[in-house]
């Protein structure tokens, strides 16, 4: 096998070791790369449930929701599609606060993201705490638009994007790693962009 | 494992628009794909440096017209993309590139369900593969294909698509003594809905557009699988 591409020199870098290897930066743009129809869903009917393992299962409205201390995400995030974009601002209510609330089992290992559209994504529950996961409804001071996951989406952004489900709608908590939507089509069930763990079996 | 990176080799380019070429690649290592999957396409510098895009297969499972280790992939060239315009302005064949897949298991086509097909622009690439593999089935009238251009400059696979199964509408500028005025996708472009899937490939925007069509003529949202393709050069 080649060595490299005849030809090619990359005009796409910019020496930049922000990105992760393979991901390029898209600048002002921000594609919308979804499976489904974009739902339209109002914030009266919206809610947000932690369920399974957890001491108390609890469900938000979105009015309850709101009135919860709002944390804010300032930095990139990754597709798996290649694209990097970087400055982005997002702003919700922190993970951690949720199952502060729940209260996650001792058993509980893992969740199982879900969307008022029937989408899934499984994450280990370490990368859901720690500071390291929102449920954003706020995009650079403005509502998170239904294409890219509004009213609200859940936002990981240490992962491939796919694991950021939009329209969520909650999180399972489970002992044991349960593939999502995108888990099952062959792709990687942790999506870390640094490792490049875009497919199963990377 | 189908998702290595394998060795492939470029067999030949040929023009669709001045916009789109079709590169055919002789795989090291072929695997059966469905209709509507995809490949990743890598290109090192000799640093070591590398770009990576995914790009829908056109060419049908059945590789009748092709040799069993060549896939076709059409590619639209992006203003300032690296890798559509590294394929348009300096790949030739005989070059070797990378490729991984067949990848996605979502936006498939098995050939035994009816599909209706709704294409903007180079979005038709994934449904091309779809349709190649229903007109190879004889016995079969399963798809209805939609493909809404700008112009018909811009019809990829011109020659290939007419047929009863395809209906190709033009937004801004239609051929000489078309029926229907230039305009957006309306619901009246559409076939009736015969039960099965329905799969859009296209823009956000046209994408957006489809579905809404799409849900307005009662098909119903599970029905529905989207690909949508932003600027991803």
């Amino acid at each position: 096998m080649a060595k490299f591409t005849r030809g090619f020199t990359g005009h796409g870098r910019g020496g930049d070791n922000r990105l992760p290897p393979g991901q390029y930066d898209t600048g002002g743009d921000w594609p919308v790369l979804t499976a489904e129809a974009t739902p339209r869903i109002s914030t009266d009917t919206w809610t947000f449930a932690i369920e399974g393992l957890v001491e108390q299962p609890v469900t938000w409205t979105w009015e309850e929701m709101q009135a919860l201390p709002h944390a804010t995400y300032e930095g990139a995030i990754h597709c798996v599609t290649t694209w990097s974009k970087f400055g982005m601002t997002f702003t919700g209510a922190s993970v951690d606060a949720l199952l502060d609330v729940a209260r996650p089992r001792p058993e509980a290992t893992h969740v199982l993201a879900f969307s008022h559209t029937g989408y899934t994504t499984n994450l280990p529950l370490a990368d859901v705490t720690g500071d390291k996961a929102w449920v954003a409804w706020e995009v650079d001071g403005e509502p998170l638009a239904a294409d890219h996951g509004g009213p609200a989406r859940l936002l990981v952004p240490h992962l491939y994007f796919w694991k950021s489900a939009k329209w969520v709608a909650g999180l399972r908590l489970l002992d044991h790693d349960e593939p999502g939507f995108w888990e099952q089509n062959g792709y990687h069930d942790r999506g870390d962009p640094w490792l490049e763990q875009r497919y199963q079996g990377d | 494992m189908p998702t290595s990176w394998q060795a492939a080799t470029i067999v030949a380019i040929t023009d669709e628009t001045a916009r789109a070429k079709t590169f055919r690649l002789r795989l090291e290592d072929p695997t059966p794909h469905l209709a509507g999957q995809h490949y990743v396409i890598r290109l090192t510098a000799p640093d070591g440096y590398t770009a990576s895009r995914s790009y829908s297969i056109a060419s049908a499972p059945d590789p009748s017209g092709l040799s069993g280790d060549e896939r076709e992939f059409t590619v639209e060239r992006l203003d300032g993309g690296e890798v559509s315009t590294f394929l348009h302005e300096v790949a030739e064949p005989g070059d070797e590139l990378e490729v991984r897949g067949p990848l996605g298991g979502w936006f498939v086509w098995d050939g035994t369900t009816p599909a209706l097909l709704v294409g903007g622009g180079s979005g038709v690439v994934p449904l091309m593969s779809m349709l190649r593999l229903s007109r190879r089935s004889a016995t079969t009238d399963l798809v209805r294909l939609v493909v809404s251009v700008r112009s018909p400059d811009d019809l990829l696979y011109a020659s290939e698509l007419p047929g009863p199964d395809v209906t190709v509408v033009h937004t801004r500028r239609g051929p000489a003594g078309a029926a229907r005025p230039p305009g957006r996708l309306m619901a009246a472009d559409l076939p009736p809905w015969r039960g099965g899937t329905a799969y859009v490939c296209g823009s956000a925007g046209f994408a957006n557009a489809a579905t809404d069509l799409l849900l307005a003529a009662g098909v119903p949202a599970a029905a529905i699988r989207v690909e949508r393709f932003g600027p991803t050069g």
